[in-house]
């Protein structure tokens, strides 16, 4: 119990009985193990136990019944030669494509917007988050349906322009679009993310760019760009992610649940919830799973080896 | 929100020095921009106001936000139920679900975030990596055996699948928060704590746990925001409309009499939403910097 009063730093230096000290090291790793109990039997049960199990079903013929079969990689080649899978990575890649930097364009946008003046600031940025909050809800879908169908309010204000729409929701052509707009409404999350990142810059070093004569655009490109390149990445990365994985928007736009019309919007997920729970084909849609891991796996990849590129963090900050 | 758009004249606008003429219209243009995108962003959800008080033929043909005559037969009408089973069935399963949530992302993630940010133990940075790859991990992967497993236990159409991940830390998302949350917290604390005879538990529950109240409200109430919203979870593991949330109830709903009572289930999608938006304005600060730190530290 001496060493009780002396910094960690200290009790590494000093040269205290070895065995008090690994005692106290001991008891340090005992608290440690059971704080982080509920976590390290969460992680074995729920996670990786369920991972090494599923990449065993992704070889099998496996219908909850009866006990899986091994099959080796058939799950796989019947997937590359099924139409419906290759509609649904297309539409996934569709969404994630389109949605995505228009959600980001639109939150860095809007945060550099805001980010202009104070007054009013937090009023509009909480107004402007509270989509995020609620737009995964079944109630907003059903929202969503409502103003994209035939003569409704978004069909009659593109009339004014001239454009003959009509209702978006039963248009395979565009459904995929109600959907996309449905994600780029919710652009408060990165926004707020963004805004706090352009607060961080300091502001000397725009006072010193202008005495050098730059201009608010090479000031954009120079200075907040890359003083923002960090939450840029970060915002880029989750929002990917998560696009990857849409689910629950894209079951209720399409009516009786089916992402149709004509699969219009059979996003991946929606795919593989029809296989494993509509089909019971278990095997195919673990299998189906881990590409969806290795594509997400792939795109964090080469997201952060880009980074090296294109992020700047402050040499103290990290 | 009038008063502040009000006020605009004398606002500070951006930081380059400008004329007071130059000044005033950009902070004109400002305010006309924001406007713009407030109006884009909060018409849906004025909209499901105005319609549940319209009747079900007029919903989608009308402009009009507002009708000249509102009725509240759809909302009388929730009185009667989906299928036989009374709204506030699916109410109270909702309820239950995103209360127990919460009770769990509080006792299991703060446990853990304290032993990643206050104690020094063999393999925490082993842990912790793994923490963080599990934050970006698709859960789909993990969907098709749980889902094997909790029907081998018999345990479909229960809660517990719902649950139990929440009582053993899965979610990353909460545990970074805390961690980030606890490693600002002064080292001294606990040493002073230490010299006083306090073991570990004592400090957690004692020091560390009330000065993180902000990180707990904070995941507290997204916890609360995703378990009300869930929609896949209780889809998979939930079949006796008995025992449905409100997600799955309005999607019977839909099924069954969408069609012939849609001002029914647009007045059920404005109740569904409104604990929600309830929470967000008496909350809402507490959600905005929960989410700009899990940014910029990330």
């Amino acid at each position: 119990m001496t060493l009780v009063k002396e910094s960690p730093a200290v009790v590494k230096a000093s040269p205290a009985p070895p065995a008090a000290a690994r005692r106290r090291g001991r008891r340090e790793n005992l608290a440690g193990y059971l704080f982080m109990s509920p976590w390290i039997v969460g992680f074995l049960l729920l996670t990786a136990g369920p991972m090494v199990a599923s990449l065993y079903f992704a070889f099998t013929d496996y219908n909850l019944f009866s006990s899986p079969k091994w099959v080796g990689l058939d799950n796989f080649t019947r997937m590359f030669d099924d139409s419906r899978w290759q509609k649904s990575v297309e539409v996934t890649a569709k969404y994630v494509v389109i949605g995505t930097p228009l959600k980001l364009l639109l939150a860095l946008g809007v945060a550099l917007l805001l980010a202009q003046s104070r007054r009013g600031q937090a009023f509009y940025r909480a107004a402007f988050y509270a989509p995020s909050l609620i737009g995964a809800s079944v109630s907003i879908a059903l929202v969503w349906r409502a103003l994209f169908s035939d003569d409704a309010i978004v069909d009659r204000s593109l009339r004014l322009f001239g454009v003959e729409i009509g209702g978006w929701v039963g248009d395979p052509g565009w459904v995929l679009y109600c959907l996309v707009a449905l994600t780029v409404w919710q652009f408060g999350a990165p926004m707020v993310i963004f805004l706090a990142g352009l607060k961080q810059v300091p502001r000397e070093l725009y006072e010193a760019a202008e005495v050098d004569g730059a201009g608010p655009l090479r000031r954009f490109w120079y200075i907040t760009l890359p003083m923002i390149s960090p939450v840029v990445f970060f915002n880029v990365l989750l929002e990917t992610i998560h696009s990857f994985q849409i689910f629950g928007s894209a079951y209720v736009i399409s009516p009786n649940g089916n992402c149709g019309p004509a699969d219009a919007v059979l996003v991946y997920t929606c795919y593989l919830y029809q296989k494993g729970f509509d089909e019971a084909q278990m095997g195919f849609a673990s299998a189906m799973a881990w590409m969806l891991l290795l594509a997400v796996a792939l795109v964090t990849a080469v997201l952060f080896w880009s980074q090296k590129k294109w992020v700047h963090y402050e040499e103290d900050a990290r | 929100m009038s008063t502040t758009t009000a006020t605009s004249a004398t606002a500070p606008t951006s930081p380059e020095p400008s004329g007071l003429g130059r000044r005033r219209t950009g902070s004109l243009v400002w305010h006309v921009s924001a406007l713009l995108v407030l109006v884009v962003v909060l018409y849906p959800v004025v909209w499901v106001i105005g319609a549940s008080f319209k009747p079900s033929k007029e919903i989608v043909g009308s402009l009009e936000l507002f009708p000249t005559e509102p009725i509240v037969a759809n909302f009388k009408g929730l009185a009667d139920g989906i299928a036989d089973i009374p709204i506030a069935t699916f109410f109270q399963n909702s309820l239950f679900y995103a209360l127990g949530a919460v009770v769990g992302i509080l006792v299991s993630c703060s446990l853990t975030a304290y032993a990643f940010a206050r104690i020094r133990f063999a393999g925490r940075n082993l842990m912790f990596s793994l923490m963080i790859g599990t934050l970006l991990l698709p859960y789909h992967v993990l969907l098709i055996p749980q889902y094997v497993m909790f029907q081998k236990l018999e345990l479909i159409n229960t809660y517990v699948p719902l649950l139990i991940g929440k009582y053993l830390a899965t979610e990353a998302f909460f545990v970074f928060l805390m961690v980030q949350f606890m490693r600002n917290l002064p080292k001294e604390l606990d040493e002073a704590a230490r010299l006083d005879g306090c073991g570990h538990l004592r400090i957690y529950w004692s020091i560390i746990l009330p000065l993180c109240r902000p990180a707990l409200i904070t995941s507290a109430i997204f916890t609360f925001i995703n378990a009300w919203n869930d929609f896949m979870g209780p889809l998979i593991y939930l079949n006796e409309p008995g025992n449905y949330t409100v997600s799955l109830g309005m999607m019977m709903f839909m099924d069954q009499e969408g069609v012939a009572n849609y001002g029914g289930m647009i007045a059920m999608s404005l109740v569904a939403l409104l604990p929600v938006l309830v929470f967000f304005l008496a909350f809402q600060r507490y959600l905005i910097d929960g989410m700009a730190t899990s940014g910029l530290k990330g």
